[in-house]
């Protein structure tokens, strides 16, 4: 009886959240959201290993090697795609955060929960691979060039809004904060991505992501395309065991205080 | 309009009530500036290469450690909730209180920070860009340090964490204030520099005291 209790009260809680139809709207349901998540995550799973096992192939192997870094520059397939998704994860707190504050969709905090350490280990990736290539060609570890530093901030900026969502007692209130600062600390990103236009420094600018053609071969462009959809498939995996996780989490701490009221 | 001047009044007559505890924020600045020639030696070419990082890495820290009372003290006591329901808008009233805390933060240590330049062996060409530099940026650190305090409001440990979201933020601010003084030293132009300070200072006045407000809102749901 008492679990039907617990039960009920997170029915109340989505259907307030669940007025009318809509593909965001019926996520807003944790049940189905945990069906569709449950479902998704093998298949994503099994793409990550595939994409890995090609891009690594690639990469590693059956890739040319630089006229000027020799194999060193195999360690771009690595630390690109880290950089990328360390913007992307970014990006997602930051919509997430919008998404909580206007629309109040119950599923934005658990997705900026679930993102935030995933993406700081992903910014870490992108700092420890950058020194690993940096000490070979440009003979140091570390410089405070404007790409690297900026790329700090957002490594402190992850580590900043962990800390914020775990300093409130009411995780109403820890979820609209960090929600704020998601928003906030997304200033950073144009800096990231423009820093390498507009300050002339060691940190090369961009040869992927410009108009026209790619200023970069393709038999480089493969592996790091493959590496590239293998650490978004990482990434979305990560998400969703994550969120699921947080969601069954949220759904032990009603049952649990329903079932203490029961008691009393 | 009328609010604002209100606010403002009340948080100087505050500071100036509890007598020298709003100038904390000063004396700190000035003596962790002086620490730094006991700790690396007194040599005075040393100081002068490093003296306007220096200045600008205790403005900031000095800026900090009067923020956390920016908002928790009328938070605590009730204050904040009656600002809010009043007529006047939070936003504006944030802003207000980013000008009281400036006012007793920012405007004295740029007012000493000559003094500092002298001890720390500055070279008199940078001076008054020095002081430029710290009246143009130090409402751009009250502005972005108000955002974190707002979203601290009520939260444990809140003094730790300032440091941890604010210092962060503070980074653009150090870098093109402490480049224009090292300009203006080297014998270059600082003016793209002070420009760049500017902007960030409009910035932050265009949409600090909006977010604060939100956060404050929140805080007290």
């Amino acid at each position: 009886m008492r679990w039907n209790r617990g039960e009920a009260i997170l029915a109340d809680a989505t259907a307030t959240a669940n007025p009318s139809g809509g593909f965001w709207h019926r996520l807003a349901n944790p049940a189905r959201f945990q069906r569709l998540a449950g479902w998704l995550t093998p298949w994503l799973a099994a793409a990550a290993v595939g994409l890995f096992a090609a891009g690594l192939y690639f990469g590693l192997y059956a890739s040319p090697i630089d006229y000027q870094q020799k194999d060193n520059v195999r360690i771009m397939y690595v630390h690109v795609p880290a950089a990328w998704l360390a913007m992307m994860s970014y990006s997602t707190l930051a919509i997430a955060g919008f998404v909580l504050l206007v629309w109040r969709h119950p599923l934005a905090d658990v997705a900026g929960v679930a993102a935030a350490p995933v993406g700081a280990a992903f910014t870490f990736l992108a700092l420890v691979t950058g020194a690993i290539w940096g000490q070979p060609t440009w003979g140091t570890w570390w410089v405070w060039d404007a790409r690297l530093t900026s790329v700090l901030i957002l490594f402190f900026l992850f580590l900043g809004y962990i800390a914020l969502r775990n300093a409130f007692d009411e995780p109403e209130r820890a979820a609209k904060a960090a929600a704020i600062l998601g928003l906030v600390g997304a200033v950073n990103l144009p800096i990231i991505k423009f820093s390498v236009d507009w300050w002339n420094t060691l940190h090369q600018p961009a040869s992927v992501t410009r108009l026209g053609t790619p200023a970069i071969d393709p038999a480089m462009l493969r592996p790091l395309m493959l590496m590239a959809g293998a650490y978004m498939c990482l990434f979305t995996v990560l998400v969703l065991v994550r969120m699921r996780l947080e969601l069954t989490r949220r759904r032990i701490d009603a049952l649990q205080s329903a079932r203490a009221g029961a008691i009393e | 309009m009328n609010g604002f001047f209100a606010v403002l009044g009340r948080d100087l007559a505050i500071a100036r009530r509890e007598g020298g505890e709003a100038l904390l924020a000063v004396i700190f600045f000035i003596l962790g500036t002086v620490l730094f020639p006991l700790g690396v030696g007194p040599d005075p070419q040393l100081l002068a290469a490093v003296a306007a990082g220096l200045i600008w890495v205790m403005a900031l820290l000095a800026t900090l450690l009067a923020l956390d009372r920016l908002f928790q003290a009328d938070w605590r006591d009730g204050a904040l909730e009656l600002m809010a329901i009043s007529p006047e808008s939070l936003t504006v009233i944030v802003a207000a209180k980013c000008l009281a805390h400036w006012l007793l933060t920012g405007l004295p240590m740029a007012v000493a920070a000559p003094l500092m330049a002298l001890l720390l062996n500055l070279p008199p060409d940078g001076w008054l860009t020095l002081v430029a530099a710290l009246l143009l940026g130090g409402p751009a650190l009250s502005l972005i340090g108000a955002v974190c305090a707002a979203l601290l409001v009520g939260a444990r440990r809140g003094g730790v964490l300032m440091t941890l979201l604010a210092l962060p933020l503070y980074i653009p601010t150090l870098i093109f204030g402490a480049g224009a003084v090292e300009a203006a030293v080297g014998g270059f132009d600082a003016s793209a520099h002070l420009a760049l300070l500017g902007a960030t200072t409009l910035a932050a006045m265009a949409l600090c005291p909006w977010a604060a407000a939100a956060a404050l809102r929140h805080a007290m749901e």
